[in-house]
């Protein structure tokens, strides 16, 4: 039994322990011994060794171990595991002794039903009541399974820190019944949090969001979900070509194409068709539309920018987000010339991110490049993390000789 | 979730408003300033927003490379700097705001009579990893 394999078993373990009665941070705990157990007992000997950690399960003071085969039910072996721990942690707490009652009267634990209820943890793990940061924290423990130490090492920040941040989050949602949905946006909010964080040391949380994205679209049926997942893919597809070796930015237009990840790209837009043909737009749907029209585009000349621009329109209307109508000003750029982009520009505010950055391109394209260079070397100043702002004092020094005399 | 430096300054912050040099402080008000920063400190980590911090000696020395065989030329002490570091704490909190209101409360360690020193500290963003979107 392969760790991807357990890790993918986790939310529906967790889920079944909190139905029963655990409360959540107990649930937790248990399941992840339950897994290190099962590692441990990978790890000793060649399969069918999961049978030994069935059978010390079997000898434990819960006594019925369910019968669960660790080969053929991994699932509910994992549960098998998970509640005796769970059992065996709220025994050894005299304090809890009011809940063991309860839990004794729980019929023991048999075949687990086939119902994935995995949603609801995906929903307690974004629950209003936590911090974005905690969220995150909590979604990629419970729902991704991902140790502490992983998690802390992608966010680099001591494990400690990372330990405390999750206990306190489950802490906040441990009087959280799981009896009804949450909020999906929220839920959406926070997946595209860890995709946002890119990856850093052994855990890609991109790759680790788009995981989670397209199990939570299994098992829900909600058009921005499909739009959020659509998304990731066509931005993910770009990666490798979006950096050079060295680590440098490699903007749209000057990427090799032939490094674009096709599959991604083809997934990507078919579950956005799909999507925008239940005709309930949202933020994310419109976003993958316009990321969609720019993976379709051989080059980045034959870009749909007319059809962007009327994207960045929709987007517009469906958010309030000013760095919309930024990125809009870009398209108006291309698609009606640089006068017009800047006229776009006109209207926004200054000191918004990257205004410095989209100004400096449309003076550029428009032939005055001394404040292009300036504007870029403001820019530059302004970025909000390395690899732009490298660019960008590039794009600054670029211009800067081409002046030279 | 971002990253912020508090930096602290020996030299080169404005004045506090609670402005008794240390050394003129009595033992107690000494001990309760560093009780204060440690429960800081300690009440960060539980908020899982601590990532480092550390306190440093005033003294330093501008070092410069000096040519290829040669040792690096040393400045001596900073005889000249306006601004000296005193020590740095690393925070991991949700935005701006947060480490805003964070350096507040560690600005209001307390210092001579018990009171806040009401100290300047510099709050500085850490330049992030690239993040996945940027076209």
């Amino acid at each position: 039994m392969d760790e991807a394999l357990l890790r993918s078993l986790i939310p529906s373990v967790l889920t079944v322990l909190v139905r029963r009665g655990a409360d959540f941070a107990a649930a937790e705990d248990a399941v992840q011994d339950a897994l290190v157990e099962a590692l441990r007992a990978g790890a000793a000997g060649s399969s069918p060794s999961l049978l030994d950690g069935a059978g010390e399960a079997s000898s434990a003071p819960t006594g019925n171990p369910g019968g669960a085969d660790p080969l053929r039910d991994p699932k509910g072996w994992l549960i098998t595991v998970a509640w005796r721990k769970f059992l065996d942690a709220t025994r050894a707490d005299a304090a809890r002794r009011r809940r063991e009652d309860r839990v004794e009267e729980e019929p023991a634990p048999g075949s687990v039903p086939d119902v994935d209820d995995t949603l609801q943890l995906y929903f307690l793990c974004a629950h209003p009541s936590l911090t974005p940061a905690s969220a995150v924290a909590l979604t990629l423990r419970a729902v991704g399974g991902l140790t502490t130490r992983q998690i802390a090492q992608a966010y680099l920040v001591p494990e400690a820190t990372m330990a405390q941040r999750i206990s306190r989050a489950k802490r906040t949602v441990s009087g959280v019944r799981l009896d009804r949905p949450g909020d999906v946006a929220t839920v959406l909010r926070v997946l595209y949090l860890v995709f946002n964080e890119g990856y850093s040391g052994d855990i890609d949380l991109s790759a680790e969001a788009i995981r989670l994205t397209r199990q939570l679209a299994v098992r829900i049926d909600h058009p921005e979900v499909a739009g959020l997942l659509a998304l990731m893919l066509l931005h993910h597809a770009r990666r490798a070509a979006r950096t050079a070796p060295d680590g440098s930015l490699v903007p749209l237009a000057a990427q090799d194409r032939g490094r674009w990840d096709t599959a991604l790209i083809a997934e990507g837009v078919g579950i956005l068709q799909a999507a925008l043909a239940q005709d309930r737009l949202g933020e994310f749907q419109a976003q993958a539309a316009i990321a969609a029209l720019h993976a379709d585009a051989p080059t980045a000349e034959e870009t749909d920018w007319v059809q962007i621009v009327e994207w960045y329109d929709e987007l517009a209307l469906l958010t309030d987000n000013p760095v919309v109508r930024l990125n809009r000003a870009v398209a108006v750029g291309e698609a009606d010339g640089p006068r017009a982009g800047l006229a776009a520009l006109a209207a926004l505010d200054p000191s918004l991110p990257r205004h410095a950055a989209v100004a400096a391109y449309l003076h550029e394209r428009d032939g005055d490049l001394t404040t292009a260079a300036r504007l870029y070397a403001e820019a530059a100043h302004r970025a909000p993390n390395l690899a732009e702002r490298d660019h960008l004092t590039r794009q600054a020094a670029r211009l800067n000789a081409r002046r030279e005399p | 979730m971002a990253k912020y430096l508090l930096l602290k300054h020996y030299r080169g912050a404005p004045a506090p408003v609670n402005d008794v040099p240390m050394d003129q402080w009595s033992p107690e008000e000494i001990s309760a300033h560093m009780q204060y920063m440690h429960d800081f400190a300690a009440r960060l980590e539980k908020t899982g927003e601590f990532v480092d911090g550390q306190a440093l000696a005033p003294e330093g020395a501008w070092v410069r490379y000096d040519g290829e065989g040669r040792p690096p030329v040393t400045d001596g002490p900073f005889a000249e700097t306006k601004d000296l570091i005193a020590g740095w704490m690393i925070i991991d909190v949700d935005d701006y705001e947060r480490a805003v209101e964070l350096a507040g409360e560690l600005s209001a360690a307390p210092g001579a009579g018990g009171k806040p020193i009401h100290e300047w500290l510099e709050v500085r963003p850490f330049l992030a990893a690239p993040t996945t979107i940027t076209e």
